[in-house]
């Protein structure tokens, strides 16, 4: 006796039918549409600009900085001199400090240009990183509202946070374990100051980039912390302005590193060391002294070379 | 609202001139979506019809989690693909982190159960309608699948346009597997995030506004497609 | 038509429970080849189920469906089925005529789907949406449908339930040729003028029991029981 329905309708049908039907359908499908699939996926890894260590004809490195070296513009100045020079491609993946040294450890970049020499001597110390140079430096700057009702105005950093804290003004931070981040937290110590104190009051953290941070200090009429060469380039000021300059305390280094090669093979390290070679360079710290934003330069090549 | 009107000129501005960056960059992110949309779309269909009229236990256990899935942060998706495809993990070796073929992988993951639990739904209600009469006939699972794909094309068309519409405008996923890199994988929603970030905000607007116009010109077209076919075919 | 074939069909004892109802119940008999069979009774009698249980959509909680033929594929081949509804795959008359046999093996579905369309008078529908056509027309290509499958048994679910007379005396005749070319008909009806045009043999069903099973001729004219005397004469029957 037959039951019609028996194989499609009943319960508990067994499993591995199921699996089967699924296998036939999907592969069953129309043979012209998975072709189509197959071939496009493999020439769209295969194009130059898809994977490819094993397809890319480019000479090509990555290189993990920070956002406010590419906010800044910076990288879009210096970087075609360089390829002109080489023909190499720098291919920049900007996050924040952090999340450099954090993708870098991982093997995901060849090198890291960031601005916290102490994280990065940490790295090094570890074995991630080889080769480190100082580059360039760029100095701190503190903006606020025009009205400045803390009294902040001046060349002193200390002094001005101090009167911030005080005065319980409201100021906004990254709060991301950026370089900028780490260097506005150690002048706050050196102040004397924990702006924790202060924290969801007057004192704001975004945990976000410093165009982010400055889009909400502008837009709270507060302080913020920031680098010279994001508020030069920065649109959105509202009604701040900048307040707090040349305090030689305000230099923040940048430093430059290649991923160590014997932790990930991979690294592209003769490309790399061309990199490295020519931020140091002569010609490549002109390159970055050439760089202004409204008649200012904003980074100061300190590259030394070390006497053998 | 001064913000607004600035921005709508600037966008008008950029479409009309042809602003080069502007093309390359709307190109970009439409290839990376328009590959997730018809990678995942190959899958999830059958997929989804399959889930329809199978019956296993623990079946509804496995409709709810799809359904779930459908709000995946795509953050999160991003920082998974992320592990998977960087040097130290398991597909580091393939090289392609920072490239569009990673951005195409987070997309078509993250769309797979918004087009997979659309499907199954669309699919299962028609099968109401069907079973009797392809039981019938005797077709097999797999032609009943088929079958039933193909006979509600123009409801599954707006499921694919869904998980299209979701993949061309998240930015989380692609600024982590991408890196938002100048030339090589910066799509339309990161570079709004980095001038947003510049605080260049009209030029911000103005590129969210052609993102938009592109998407509902999309939209359209697919729109005209299925009312000519629709009157066509019934 | 299948090699070995299917009928004579006995049926025992068949019934069907849905928790504590019992939709049919203990229905006994035979289905002879080359009889035109109709199921008739009022709404809610069992017709519908009856039927689902005979070609397999719906598994007998009790009795047994006895088919000829021992070979389960062979069985469900050599059956057709059209519903009272017209279920129609959106595409062309002809593409679904094509769809049922490409599903039954056929090699050159697209000769034989013509030739049923033609057999049934539909060839300028060929290329029409089959959803945009008329219920009547619809109802029309899923008997070409069936036929083209040359089934040994049809089923057919009071097909003309929704249908005009125009298109309901299309379906009659073509149900009718299917006989004559050797199928055999299993129809359910709540409609005695179609019944008795159409009915070799009556199985009456009332409250889910075969009440009476006679030939058609003997049944119109002398009843036996009164539920189906009462239902004859035209009263409605509780």
């Amino acid at each position: 006796m037959v039951n019609r329905g028996q194989s499609i309708d009943k319960k508990g049908v067994v499993i591995s039918d199921n699996a089967r039907n699924l296998l036939v359908a999907l592969t069953g499908k129309s043979r012209l549409l998975v072709a189509t699939l197959v071939g496009t996926t493999v020439l769209n890894i295969a194009s130059p600009d898809g994977a490819g260590t094993a397809f890319a004809q480019e000479k090509f490195i990555v290189v993990a900085s920070t956002t406010s070296t590419q906010d800044s513009g910076l990288f879009g100045h210096i970087l075609p001199h360089f390829k002109a020079k080489t023909g190499i491609e720098v291919r920049v993946v900007a996050q924040g400090t952090g999340q450099a040294l954090a993708i870098a450890k991982k093997g995901d970049a060849d090198v890291v240009f960031v601005h916290d020499k102490a994280a990065e001597l940490k790295f090094v110390e570890e074995g991630f990183g080889v080769y480190r140079r100082d580059v360039m430096v760029n100095d701190f700057v503190i903006v606020g509202p025009n009205s400045d009702p803390a009294k902040s105005s001046g060349n002193d950093v200390i002094a001005a946070l101090k009167k911030i804290a005080a005065g319980k003004s409201p100021f906004v931070s990254r709060g991301d374990k950026s370089g900028t981040h780490a260097a506005e937290l150690r002048y706050w110590k050196a102040a004397d100051i924990d702006p924790q104190a202060g924290k969801g009051t007057w004192y704001r953290e975004t945990g976000s980039g410093m165009g982010p941070t400055l889009n909400t200090a502008s837009a709270m009429n507060a302080y913020a912390f920031t680098d010279r060469g994001t508020w030069l380039s920065f649109k959105n000021r509202g009604e701040l302005s900048l307040l707090v300059e040349g305090d030689t305390k305000l230099f923040n280094q940048y430093g430059v590193m290649l991923v160590n090669p014997a932790k990930h093979a991979h690294v592209k390290k003769q490309m790399g060391m061309q990199f490295i070679d020519w931020i140091t360079s002569p010609e490549g710290q002109a390159a970055i002294a050439a760089y202004k934003i409204e008649g200012q330069q904003l980074y100061f090549p300190n590259f030394v070379a070390q006497r053998r | 609202m001064q913000e607004i009107s600035q921005s709508l000129s600037l966008a008008v501005a950029l479409i009309t001139s042809l602003d080069s960056t502007l093309l390359s960059i709307a190109g970009l992110s439409l290839r990376v979506s328009g590959i997730a949309v018809l990678a995942a779309a190959l899958l999830a269909l059958p997929f989804g019809a399959w889930l329809a009229l199978a019956r296993f236990p623990g079946r509804q256990g496995v409709i709810a989690v799809l359904n779930g899935m459908m709000g995946l942060p795509p953050v999160v998706v991003g920082l998974l693909v992320y592990l998977m495809l960087s040097r130290a993990g398991p597909l580091g070796p393939l090289g392609i982190l920072f490239t569009p073929a990673a951005m195409m992988i987070a997309q078509a993951l993250l769309i797979f159960p918004i087009i997979a639990a659309l499907a199954r739904q669309v699919i299962e209600d028609a099968w109401g309608e069907y079973r009797e009469q392809l039981v019938s006939l005797n077709a097999s699972r797999a032609q009943c699948m088929r079958a039933l794909l193909w006979d509600m094309r123009f409801t599954l068309t707006t499921a694919v346009l869904a998980g299209f519409g979701r993949a061309i405008a998240e930015v989380g996923a692609v600024m982590i597997v991408g890196g938002n890199i100048d030339g090589v994988t910066r799509l339309m929603t990161t570079a709004i995030a980095l001038e947003t970030s510049k605080g260049d905000l009209p030029l911000a607007l103005a590129l969210g506004v052609v993102l938009i116009t592109m998407v509902i010109t999309i939209n359209l077209a697919a729109q005209w497609v299925k009312s000519t076919a629709m009157k066509k075919h019934g | 038509m299948a090699d070995a074939k299917i009928l004579p069909l006995a049926v025992v004892g068949l019934g069907f429970r849905v928790g504590d109802i019992s939709v049919l119940d203990g229905a006994t008999f035979d289905i002879a080849p080359g009889s035109r069979n109709i199921v008739l009774g009022p709404n809610g009698a069992g017709k519908s189920v009856m039927l689902r249980l005979l070609h397999g959509l719906l598994t007998p909680t009790s009795g047994r469906v006895g088919w000829s033929n021992p070979d389960a594929l062979a069985v469900r081949r050599a059956q057709a089925m059209v519903f009272q509804r017209p279920v129609m795959l959106r595409r062309s008359a002809r593409e679904n005529v094509e769809f049922a046999l490409h599903v039954a093996g056929v090699r050159n579905v697209r000769n034989a789907a013509d030739l049923a369309l033609d057999r049934a008078g539909l060839m300028r529908l060929a290329d029409r949406p089959a959803r945009l056509c008329s219920g009547g027309e619809q109802q029309r290509i899923a008997l070409a449908r069936a036929w083209a499958l040359q089934p040994e048994v049809l089923f057919l679910d009071e097909p003309t339930a929704s249908l005009d007379p125009a298109a309901t005396n299309a379906i009659e005749e073509a149900v009718n040729a299917m006989h004559r070319a050797g199928t055999t008909i299993i129809m359910t009806t709540h409609d005695l003028g179609q019944a008795r045009r159409l009915a070799d043999r009556v199985l009456f069903l009332n409250h889910g029991r075969l009440v009476e099973d006679a030939p058609a001729v003997s049944f119109f004219a002398q009843p036996t029981s009164p539920d189906a005397a009462a239902f004859i004469r035209g009263e409605l029957l509780w």
